[in-house]
């Protein structure tokens, strides 16, 4: 069923009888030639990929709860290509382009919006990191617009320019930047894989992986043992887990991250902010909540909710920066489990063992990687080569030192 | 979450610093090979469920506890003091020769 304005149209009329489920609901077949383990937002996509770029069908996605159950379904939404290092900066300029065509390309409505996302800065060295950014993203082919005091007061007149902790001294501007609706992205990726012929198997937990001679020969799930010659691992926060069925260990530690959502107002925040001195972003959904959030809870952790002092901190920060927020009141917040690698770059590669691949590490910036990350595993599992924009997210570049420390604070697990 | 200091009693988590797993006390000799290295310095088990980890008593004691935890519920096991944990030390570092 194509969707289209005509379409809602006619179900209006006729009392919205006609429409389907958007996927089949397959029972699991005793072999295919690849199983993706995870159906979030990253395994469908490489599903929808492999299928799309590389015409392989007789895919399954292994979902433990349901489609977008897991971190597609509850992060904070923002799109962006404002990325530096090279290695980085391809990849996300790549997934940016992938999110302007996407609505189109799965016939979805995934509500992105290139609202324009402010990163403020604070300092006069700060500005220059600024610069430097900003024209390491005009060198990608992306956009970049450095505002100063007064530039940024045009756009975000809210902000509290008087505040002396961090004086704001200006702002880096990505017009390109902005969010999307999380759940349709993955029910966009999910509609657009089933129709291809993928099977989307929920309620199918994968317990065991099959190795023989060093190949992989398929998984054990909760409904039965699965035969494939292609299994890719895209488990986001439980990797750890899911690898250590194939006897590895990953350079991965999972914490936890907490957002919080308020009360819907009336059109107030037009941008996405990140007031990274304070550790505070923000942006305001369609449906008018305030939807924030600061930096992890710094301890691994895999309970979904985090502690009251980060609660606290990021309260303070969002009031230091636009006190005008005060009165909203919050509606929830919940906790993410962030797969948080040492250097905070993402892996896309291959293993030691034959026909497994892992996409994993994505730390707290998975949800603008989605499409690029599809993409990139969906040729590597395809073709059994990196993709060029994702060829440096090795698995093996802690060991070898070729580190993609985006923030420079150095590669440690409690650093990022 | 409160995290019972063996020196100075339950104290609020903002007290603590955490610094990792456990492996990060199981430094190999300056000789092992880079795997080694790799292994202590990055891959993880990553539990969910029971883990030790360190933490350090920044704004008390300043002690290195070791703490064994339940990652899924936050519930605290125990907590010893790095200094008396009753696994073997590794070996003590040979300083290279100059």
């Amino acid at each position: 069923m194509r969707y289209s304005g005509l379409k809602v149209i006619t179900e209006g009329v006729f009392g919205n009888t006609g429409w389907r489920p958007a996927w089949r609901d397959p029972a699991p077949k005793p072999e295919y030639d690849t199983i993706i383990i995870g159906g979030g937002g990253h395994g469908l996509a490489t599903a929808y990929y492999l299928a799309k770029n590389h015409g392989l069908t007789n895919i399954a996605v292994l979902e433990k709860g349901w489609i977008g159950s897991g971190n597609i379904g509850r992060n904070t939404t923002i799109v962006r290509a404002n990325y530096f290092l090279p290695g980085n900066s391809e990849f996300y300029s790549h997934s940016l382009k992938l999110w302007e065509g996407m609505e189109a390309e799965l016939n979805y409505n995934v509500m992105h919006s290139q609202r324009g996302l402010i990163n403020l800065f604070h300092s006069d060295g700060q500005r220059d990191a600024f610069v430097r950014r900003g024209n390491a993203m005009i060198n990608q082919g992306d956009d970049a617009i450095l505002l100063d005091r007064e530039g940024v007061r045009e756009h975000l007149p809210y902000l509290d320019f008087e505040q002396t902790r961090f004086p704001i001294y200006g702002g880096l501007l990505h017009p390109r930047g902005g969010s999307a609706r999380h759940d349709a992205v993955a029910w966009g990726y999910a509609r657009g894989a089933d129709r291809r012929g993928v099977d989307l198997i929920q309620n199918c937990e994968v317990t065991g992986i099959e190795i023989e001679g060093g190949r992989v020969t398929g998984v054990q799930t909760t409904r039965g043992a699965i035969r494939a010659r292609k299994v890719g691992i895209i488990v986001a926060g439980r990797s750890g887990q899911v690898a250590a069925m194939a006897g590895m260990r990953l350079p991965i530690e999972s914490h936890i991250l907490q957002a919080f959502v308020t009360e819907g107002l009336k059109p107030v925040i037009n941008h996405v902010v990140s007031f990274g001195m304070g550790h505070f972003y923000i942006s305001q959904s369609d449906k008018g909540g305030l939807v924030f959030g600061g930096d992890l809870d710094f301890y691994a952790s895999y309970a979904s909710r985090g502690n009251l002092p980060m609660v606290e901190h990021v309260m303070e920060a969002g009031m230091t920066l636009m006190p005008m927020i005060g009165r909203a009141k919050v509606l929830r917040s919940w906790g993410g489990i962030m797969d948080m690698t040492p250097d905070g770059s993402p892996i896309i590669d291959r293993t030691h063992i034959d026909g497994l691949f892992i996409d994993c590490g994505w730390n707290y910036g998975g949800f603008k990687a989605v499409p690029a990350s599809g993409w990139c595993m969906a040729h590597l599992m395809a073709t059994g080569q990196p993709h060029e924009v994702a060829r440096r997210f090795r698995l093996d570049r802690f060991a070898t030192g070729h580190l993609l420390d985006e923030e420079g604070t150095g590669s440690q697990h409690n650093l990022h | 979450m409160r995290i019972p200091c063996p020196l100075c009693g339950p104290r609020d988590r903002r007290e603590f610093y955490y610094y990792g797993a456990e492996d990060y006390l199981n430094r190999p000799a300056p000789d092992a090979p880079p795997e080694a290295w790799d292994n202590y310095l990055h891959l993880r088990d990553n539990p969910a469920g029971i883990t030790r980890d360190l933490w350090y008593h920044e704004t008390g004691c300043a002690s290195w506890l070791l703490i064994t935890r339940n990652t899924v519920t936050h519930e605290i096991r125990d907590v010893v003091l790095v200094a008396d944990r009753t696994v073997p030390k590794p070996a003590p570092r040979q300083r290279a020769a100059t």
